[in-house]
């Protein structure tokens, strides 16, 4: 069974004590023994591969070098029959089926190799899989390990100290008020700074004699003097 | 892997850096496994708490308890966290026993701005999803 499989038939099976371990410690220890059994095998896979591999290759070798020294002595055989010694050419052929034989014994090795050789890639190709995942698998358990004990620190430290658990919606309400009260407290600031900058520029016009305040008197003057003209 | 106690050095300096406007405290927590309590100014309400392993640094924020979903609502509830899993960038909703929790899983691999990245965008998520799911809370 996967432990996907596992965590959710835990998971569908209903109340755990809180803290309860969702996937034993013993099936863990096996898991990760499994793994390790898995790796030693893949290793071991491998160096049989460079082995046969090597095998493989001296077995070509030879055969090839064989190969050769069949056609070298067929040649001589023929030079043998041209220069009328059959006796001689008898033997070389003779020679010939010896190198021959020993050709076959070595293609056969070649071929014994080869098939060795892929049976083993396949092989390691296979648990190479199985052990990724494995690996996988047992990181979902370690990783569900992990939080319950996570869980269970974060949860022995809230029993532990004085805070009272809020709602989330309490939560919410406290963090948006602040974010409020921060909003206003910004805009108030923003308002403070505007007067500010508006009494800062009525001072400085009134210090370049164009005060509003003044204009508005010299209107008046003006009206009255005028008027008295006007009058007299 | 990911050494928790240098993450923890790490992460404090950055949590107080002025020139950053992401603030946060970091508090480890004490336990079988090495967890950090990551709380972001002004939403001290919703820590974010990060463990790491051979694979992965988790960064976990408790949404709500089953106990707090409106009766009825769970199975409406739980289809559209399903549905919206995905939409949403860089975390996912998942469960802890009775504790909904919204969470983001990160390579051991990551380097520190990565994880401040993700712990982030989780404060923002984990904000939002509570806000989106007001409605079938109590």
């Amino acid at each position: 069974m996967s432990i996907l499989n596992k965590i959710f038939t835990a998971i569908r099976g209903g109340a755990r004590e809180v803290g309860e371990s969702i996937v034993d410690k013993n099936s863990v220890r096996i898991f990760e023994q499994e793994i390790k059994d898995a790796e030693q095998q893949l290793d071991k896979a491998k160096r049989d591969l460079t082995e046969v591999m090597a095998k493989e290759m001296q077995a070509n070798r030879k055969a090839e070098s064989l190969g050769k020294d069949v056609e070298k002595h067929e040649g001589y055989v023929s030079q043998a029959l041209e220069k009328g010694d059959e006796a001689l050419a008898l033997e070389i052929a003779q020679k010939v089926a010896e190198i021959q034989s020993d050709l076959d014994i070595q293609q056969k090795a070649q071929a014994s190799f080869a098939s060795h050789t892929e049976r083993l890639k396949g092989m390691i190709k296979k648990t190479a899989k199985a052990l990724a995942d494995m690996q996988r698998q047992l990181v979902m358990v370690k990783t569900t390990e992990s939080v319950q004990k996570a869980t269970a620190a974060i949860t022995n430290n809230y029993a532990s100290g004085t805070s009272k658990l809020l709602t989330a919606k309490e939560s919410l309400d406290r963090i948006k008020k602040r974010q409020d009260d921060l909003e206003d407290r910004l805009a108030a600031g923003e308002q403070l700074k505007d007067e500010f900058d508006g009494k800062d520029l009525e001072a400085k016009m009134k210090e370049a004699g164009i005060t509003e305040g003044d204009n508005k008197a010299n209107d008046i003057l003006e009206k009255i003097r005028a008027k008295k003209q006007k009058n007299s | 892997m990911i050494n928790v106690k240098t993450l923890a050095g790490e992460l404090v300096k950055r949590g107080q850096d002025a020139e950053s406007d992401f603030h946060f405290e970091v508090n480890p927590i004490p336990g079988e496994v090495e967890v950090l309590q990551i709380v972001v100014e002004d939403r001290e309400e919703l820590p974010i708490f990060v463990s790491a392993s051979e694979e992965q640094v988790l960064c976990i924020a408790y949404l709500f308890k089953g106990e707090e979903i409106k009766s009825g609502a769970v199975d409406e509830m739980n289809r559209a966290m399903l549905t919206a899993n995905i939409s949403i960038p860089l975390s996912a909703f998942g469960k802890i026993d009775d504790q909904y929790v919204i969470y983001g899983a990160l390579s051991a691999h990551s380097n520190l701005e990565d994880i401040i990245h993700e712990l982030e965008v989780l404060s923002n998520n984990a904000i939002e999803a509570i806000e989106a799911m007001s409605d079938y809370l109590n």
